[in-house]
C-alpha cells in the first residue's frame, strides 16, 4: 500500500497543527460556529445529537494491520471502544470530545491517518473496490489512480468551496463494487479500440434527495490526461453549479438541468485550454504510484493444498461461510475472506476495539497484514490462502465475525439514524435488529439468496436506500417514525434506483412488511432467480398486493 | 484602509465602492466599482481624477470582462459570503489563462481561514473582514509548507520534486 514521504508526512502534520488552532480559536471564541463549521467539516467532525462525531479517512478503503491497531487505540482511548465503518469506506467514532479531536488526529498522522476531506463541500475521500488488486474480472488496479487522485484533490485551493460535497469513486473491474453509478463522477478503468488502457468517465450520479445513476460523458481517457480533465469536470461545476438552494446544488441537478451532452461540451471546452499543462500526468509518477500497489509474494504451491476440500465436504458450518463469505482470487490457491460485520445484534458495520485488534492480528497472520473496507460495511482480508480458510474461520467465529450471511438478506445497509444522527428523522439501527430477529433462520435466508437491503433514516440517504434491491427510508410522520420502502434498485452494473412500494408503514410493521415482499418473490420466483431479477421480470404489482393486502 | 499584500498588513489607498446607482456622484481617488457599473458609466469614471478598479463576483462571467483587463492595475474580487467558492475559479483563470498580472484582491466575507488557499489561487492582497485581525489572518499564509498540486502560484506538483 501507499507509503507516506517527508512531503506527506509534513502535509498531514500541518494538518493537524492547522485544525489544533482553528479548534483552540473556535474554543476561545474568536471564530463563530458558523465560520468554525465548514472547517471542521473538512476534518470530518460533526457535531451531533448527542456528541461530535469523528469521520476518519481510509483512502479506498485499504488499512494496514498497524492502522487498525490505531483505530482500536482510538476507540478504548478517545471514544466508547467502537467505530462504524461507513458505504464511503471510511470509519466514524460516534463519542470523541471536540477537545481532544485534534490529538486524534496528533495520533493518526503517525500511522499516516487523516480526516482531511471526509466531509464538507470538497472533494471527499476517494473510494474504489474492494478487490482492487486481487480481482478476476479487473482491467488494471485502480488503486494508484485513486492515490493519484487523493494527492490531487487534497487542500485542492480551487475546490474547497464548492456548490456541494462531491464524491469520486474509481474501479478496474468488470462488476461494480464500488456503487461508481452513484458518485458526483464514477471513473471506469477501460480499453479503447486500440487497446490502449484508459479511464471512462461518468458525471452525475448521486443519492439524497434526487437520486441519479451516473451518465457517461467521455467514453476513453488517455491516462495522462486524468487530472485535467478532473479539474475540468470541477471548474465547471465550481463555476456553474446552483449556489441558492442546497438541495440542488450536487453535480447531479447541474447535469441535469443543462442536459449531459451541453455538461460534456462545457467540460471539453474547457479541458481543452488545460490538458496540455503542468496537470499533464507523466509515465514515471504512475509508475511510481503503481509500485506501491504490487502484490504480496504468492506461494506457488499454495494450490496444493488438500485441506480445504476436505473440510468443505466435513464441516457444513465452514462450507456455508465459504459459500457466502469467500471469493475467488487472481491468485491460484489464493482466496479473499469477507469479515461480516453483520453479526444479528450488533448494529451493522460496527466494531469494537477488540474485534479491531483481533482483525489486525488475522491480517498479519493470514493476509499480507492488510485489510480492505467494503462499501457495504465489512471487511475483506485479500490475500488468505485455500489452506488458512479453515483455521481463520474458527479464530473469526470465536469473535463473531463469520456469520456467513455476505449478500444475504441481514448483510444490510443501515446508516446511523435517529439514535446518533441529527439529521434522521428515523432510528434505522433498531429496524437492523427487528430485521435480525425475525430473519433468524439461517436456511432461510440461504434460500432467498442474493437480496440487499439498504435503509437510511433520512433523505439524505446515507444508507443507499434508493439502490437496495429493497429499500427502506425512515420519514417523520406527525413526531412518529414511519418507513418508506423501495424495490428493484441496483448499485450494480445494472445500476437502478428502485419504486416506491406504496405509503410509508409503521415502525412495528418493517420487519413483516419485507417478510410479505420475499412470500411473494417465493411464490412466484423461477428456478435460480434472484429477487432483483424476478422483480424486474413481473413489476410491482405482486409485492404491492403482498404488502398492502386488506 | 489595511490590507494584506506582498506578507505583510500594510495601507492601502483604493476605496471600495461596495454598491452604486445611476445618479450617485462618484468620488475622486483611486476607486474599486462593480463592474457593471463601470460599463455603463466609462466615460465620466474616465473624466475623475483617480484610478479606477473593478470588483466582480461569482455571477460576473469572466470572458464578459477579458477585454478590458489590460487597463486595471486591480481587480476585485468579492467574496459575498466566505462559502461562495466561485472567484477561486474566477481568479485562476485571470491569472492563468488571462495572464492578469495586477493586484487581484479578496473582498467581501474574506476570513483568515480561507487566505491560503485564495492567495494560491492568485489573490495577491486581501480586505480582512473588519471585525476580524488582519495581523492574525497574515499567519495563514503560512498554513502549508508543501502543496500537492499546482495553482495559480506557479507551485509544481509535489510529485515532480519527488
Amino acid at each position: 500500500m501507499y507509503k507516506y514521504d517527508n512531503y506527506d508526512k509534513t502535509i498531514v502534520n500541518e494538518r493537524v497543527a492547522q485544525f489544533r488552532d482553528q479548534t483552540m480559536r473556535f474554543l476561545a471564541g474568536s471564530i463563530s460556529e458558523e465560520e468554525y463549521r465548514p472547517l471542521r467539516l473538512m476534518n470530518g467532525l460533526y457535531l451531533q445529537r448527542y456528541a461530535p462525531m469523528l469521520r476518519v479517512a481510509i483512502p479506498y478503503g485499504l488499512l494496514s494491520s498497524t492502522q487498525m491497531r490505531m483505530l482500536a487505540h482510538i476507540a478504548r482511548t478517545y471514544d466508547k471502544n467502537y467505530g462504524h465503518f461507513s458505504t464511503r469506506q471510511n470509519i466514524q467514532y460516534n463519542w470523541p470530545r471536540l477537545e481532544t479531536v485534534p490529538d486524534i488526529l496528533a495520533e493518526l498522522a503517525t500511522v499516516e491517518m487523516h480526516a482531511i476531506q471526509t466531509s464538507g463541500n470538497c472533494i471527499r475521500n476517494v473510494t474504489s473496490d474492494h478487490f482492487a488488486g486481487i480481482a478476476v474480472d479487473e482491467i488494471e488496479d485502480p488503486r494508484p489512480y485513486c492515490e493519484i487522485i487523493r494527492q490531487w484533490s487534497t487542500f485542492h485551493p480551487e475546490f474547497s468551496y464548492l456548490p456541494r460535497k462531491f464524491k469520486i469513486a474509481v474501479s478496474g473491474a468488470g462488476h461494480d463494487r464500488a456503487a461508481v453509478h452513484v458518485h458526483d463522477i464514477g471513473i471506469f478503468l477501460s480499453k479503447n479500440a486500440e487497446g490502449e488502457t484508459g479511464f471512462k468517465i461518468l458525471v452525475g450520479g448521486g443519492l439524497g434527495r434526487l437520486p441519479h445513476i451516473g451518465v457517461v460523458i467521455r467514453d476513453f481517457i488517455e491516462k495522462k490526461y486524468l487530472l485535467s480533465y478532473l479539474e475540468a469536470i470541477l471548474r465547471i461545476y465550481n463555476l456553474f453549479g446552483r449556489r441558492d438552494n442546497m438541495h440542488k446544488a450536487r453535480i447531479k441537478i447541474l447535469v441535469k438541468a443543462i442536459g449531459a451532452e451541453k455538461f460534456a461540451e462545457m467540460v471539453e471546452k474547457e479541458w481543452e485550454q488545460i490538458k496540455e499543462s503542468v496537470l499533464l500526468l507523466d509515465d514515471k509518477e504512475i509508475d511510481r504510484v503503481k509500485s506501491y500497489f504490487i502484490s504480496p509474494g504468492y506461494q506457488i504451491d499454495a494450490e496444493n493444498d488438500t485441506s480445504f476440500d476436505k473440510n468443505m465436504a466435513s464441516n457444513k458450518s465452514f462450507a456455508n461461510w465459504v459459500k457466502r463469505n469467500v471469493t475467488d482470487h487472481k491468485a491460484a490457491g489464493y482466496r479473499a475472506v469477507y469479515i461480516s460485520l453483520k453479526a444479528p445484534g450488533t448494529p451493522p458495520g460496527d466494531a469494537t476495539g477488540e474485534q479491531m485488534d483481533f482483525m489486525a492480528d488475522m491480517a498479519d497472520q493470514y493476509s499480507a497484514s492488510e485489510i480492505r473496507v467494503t462499501h457495504d460495511q465489512n471487511l475483506v482480508l485479500g490475500h488468505v490462502k485455500q489452506g488458512d480458510l479453515f483455521s481463520l474461520w474458527t479464530e473469526l467465529n470465536i469473535q463473531h465475525l463469520a456469520t456467513p450471511n455476505i449478500g444475504l438478506l441481514t448483510d444490510m445497509i443501515c446508516c446511523p439514524g435517529l439514535d446518533f444522527c441529527s439529521l434522521a428523522n428515523a432510528g434505522s439501527i433498531p429496524i437492523a435488529a427487528q430485521i435480525n430477529k425475525k430473519f433468524d433462520d439461517m436456511d432461510y435466508l440461504h434460500d432467498i439468496g442474493d437480496l440487499q437491503i439498504k435503509m437510511s433514516g433520512c433523505m439524505n440517504a446515507c444508507g443507499h436506500h434508493h439502490v437496495g434491491h429493497i429499500g427502506i427510508l425512515g420519514v417523520d410522520k406527525k413526531g412518529k417514525e414511519f418507513y418508506q420502502l423501495t424495490v428493484g434498485g441496483s448499485a450494480a452494473m445494472d445500476a437502478s434506483l428502485g419504486d416506491r412500494l406504496g405509503p410509508a408503514i409503521a415502525k412495528a410493521d418493517v420487519a413483516d412488511s419485507i417478510g410479505k415482499i420475499l412470500d411473494a418473490y417465493v411464490e412466484i420466483r423461477q428456478e435460480g432467480e434472484r429477487f432483483l431479477d424476478t422483480y424486474r421480470r413481473v413489476g410491482i404489482t405482486p409485492f404491492k398486493d403482498s404488502v398492502y393486502a386488506e | 484602509m489595511r490590507i494584506i499584500k506582498n506578507n505583510q498588513v500594510q495601507d492601502d489607498e483604493w476605496s471600495l465602492i461596495v454598491t452604486v446607482d445611476s445618479g450617485d456622484t462618484i468620488p475622486d481617488g483611486d476607486i474599486i466599482i462593480p463592474f457593471k457599473y463601470w460599463k455603463e458609466n466609462q466615460t465620466t469614471l474616465d473624466n475623475r481624477v483617480g484610478k479606477t478598479a473593478i470588483c466582480i463576483n461569482g455571477e460576473d462571467r469572466i470572458e464578459d470582462i477579458v477585454s478590458f483587463i489590460t487597463q486595471f492595475d486591480l481587480i476585485a474580487l468579492e467574496f459575498p459570503a466566505f462559502k461562495d467558492g466561485r472567484c477561486y475559479s474566477h481568479a485562476r483563470l485571470l491569472r492563468d489563462r488571462y495572464k492578469f498580472e495586477g493586484d487581484l484582491r479578496a473582498v467581501g466575507d474574506v476570513l483568515r481561514d480561507q487566505v491560503f488557499y485564495l492567495n494560491r489561487c492568485g489573490i495577491s492582497s486581501f480586505y480582512i473582514r473588519d471585525d476580524k485581525d488582519i495581523e492574525d489572518a497574515l499567519n495563514a499564509l503560512k498554513d502549508f509548507t508543501v502543496t500537492y498540486q499546482t495553482a495559480a502560484d506557479g507551485a509544481l506538483p509535489v510529485y515532480k520534486l519527488r
